[in-house]
């Protein structure tokens, strides 16, 4: 299997077999990413991070994935340092960008970014989310933490909860796990539910899709994915705390739950999951967090094919 | 003679079948507004045909490319490319939509890349011909009234 100079779009671009090769490599990094083994696997390398949109975990994961493995890092967290500011193109700003650099690492407000920079630059580009659309390593760290928390993938279920409409992770991570033949969940306010199109695509890929609108029925799921609701998305603020509130995870309904159910999300989290559920044995949310460094560790070494 | 009030041309392209009301629009699509041919076009609306009403467009001393002409297909899917050597029909095609269409369709996302000021024109693909869907290459968007986002 050859990585090497390839893009990081979308989910999509992988088969089943490429992503559980990905998790394999990550599994391989962990030493490392937990700081136990030294590496200067991407010694000499060079990572340019344009985050023309705010991020904490994403830039901060793949900026010390690449530090882990000896590699070097330039770039923006904040467009408005930059010549965007004086009207420059993304495509330039690409363009020039990669003239530094050997791979390039971005995330930026408008869906298709990712795929147009890819057209514009040689180098591979890694998409770290664009707009509402993709976020591909986002998901390979989720399909990693299921891997890791329950052993295998296949033969879990999942409930995705939470905001399913806007969720950019929850889209690519629902067509995922329906490419790993995975049962699902979709619970959420009826106003923020899974699109159509991706409920279709995941049955027409043979798996069994319920949709509900409330947590009443969770006792044989296998993992909890959360996902934020965002108070932006109701014109009235008590009809969000309302629903916010209906969709909450806290101990009352962990006891309802699989004794070992795994609940994740991709955080930031508000109100969604109690912090009394932290020290529980299921809160996976801060390993599967952790869990970004090897994965997008992996992924660097293979698109820059030092790792094969 | 049938067609008397659109004469027969000795050399061109004669588009026929096209859904009544939609000759401009394959003009438009064509590119014929904005790099207006030296050429004479005739172009007939409402014409009655086998099958009811349709619109026929001919023009004169230019041979269309098939590539060039598929475009058209997104609004006048049975439309027929006839091609004319001396007042004969030498080649006579139905249009088929292509794989691909540049800078044809508009993305409905007003959040896609493609809306912005970046240096690229809008891109679809032809996910499906029956029934015909297309998809945003950039923002993987598939617009729901293909012909009103047409540019």
């Amino acid at each position: 299997m050859n990585f090497k100079g390839r893009d990081v779009i979308s989910i999509k671009d992988f088969s089943r077999e490429e992503i559980l090769h990905v998790l394999d490599v990550a599994e391989r990094m962990l030493p490392i990413a937990e700081g136990k083994e030294k590496s200067d696997l991407l010694h000499g390398y060079i990572m340019a991070s344009l985050f023309f949109e705010p991020s904490t975990r994403t830039r901060l994961s793949f900026e010390a994935a690449m530090k882990r493995l000896g590699g070097n890092v330039i770039g923006f967290a904040r467009p408005g340092t930059t010549s965007l500011k004086k009207g420059e193109t993304m495509a330039d700003t690409i363009r020039t960008a990669e003239s530094y650099c050997d791979v390039i690492v971005m995330r930026h407000p408008q869906e298709g970014s990712a795929r147009l920079a890819a057209d514009f630059a040689s180098v591979p580009i890694i998409n770290g989310g664009d707009g509402a659309g993709h976020h591909p390593t986002q998901c390979l760290l989720d399909l990693f933490t299921i891997k890791r928390e329950k052993g295998k993938i296949e033969g879990n279920s999942v409930a995705l909860i939470g905001d399913l409409k806007y969720g950019r992770t929850v889209h690519s991570l629902a067509y995922a796990l329906a490419l790993f033949g995975i049962d699902m969940k979709f619970i959420s306010p009826p106003e923020l539910q899974m699109p159509k199109e991706v409920v279709e695509e995941c049955r027409e890929m043979g798996v069994e899709i319920n949709i509900e609108n409330s947590l009443d029925d969770i006792g044989d799921m296998d993992v909890l994915y959360v996902t934020r609701i965002q108070k932006e998305r109701f014109p009235d603020p008590e009809e969000y705390s309302r629903v916010a509130g209906s969709y909450r995870i806290d101990r009352k309904l962990l006891e309802k739950a699989k004794k070992d159910v795994t609940i994740m999300h991709p955080l930031p989290r508000v109100d969604e999951i109690s912090p009394e559920l932290d020290s529980t044995p299921n809160a996976a949310y801060f390993r599967q967090t952790f869990n970004g460094v090897p994965v997008r560790m992996a992924l660097l070494a293979l698109v820059l094919g030092v790792v094969e | 003679m049938k067609e008397l009030r659109v004469q027969p041309i000795k050399d061109g392209t004669v588009i026929d079948h096209i859904p009544p009301g939609n000759a401009l629009k394959v003009l438009h699509i064509l590119g014929m507004e904005r790099n207006l041919p030296e050429s004479v076009i005739s172009i007939a609306i409402n014409v009655k045909g086998k099958r009811g009403k349709k619109d026929i467009v001919k023009i004169e001393n230019r041979e269309l490319d098939t590539q060039e002409v598929n475009k058209i297909a997104l609004i006048a899917p049975n439309a027929t490319i006839n091609i004319i050597r001396n007042y004969e029909v030498v080649e006579k095609h139905r249009v088929k939509v292509p794989d691909e269409l540049v800078g044809i369709v508009k993305c409905g996302n007003p959040n896609c890349i493609s809306n912005g000021r970046e240096p690229v024109e809008s891109r679809f693909i032809v996910k499906s011909r029956e029934p015909l869907r297309i998809k945003c290459y950039y923002c993987e968007r598939e617009p729901e009234d293909i012909s009103s986002q047409i540019i």
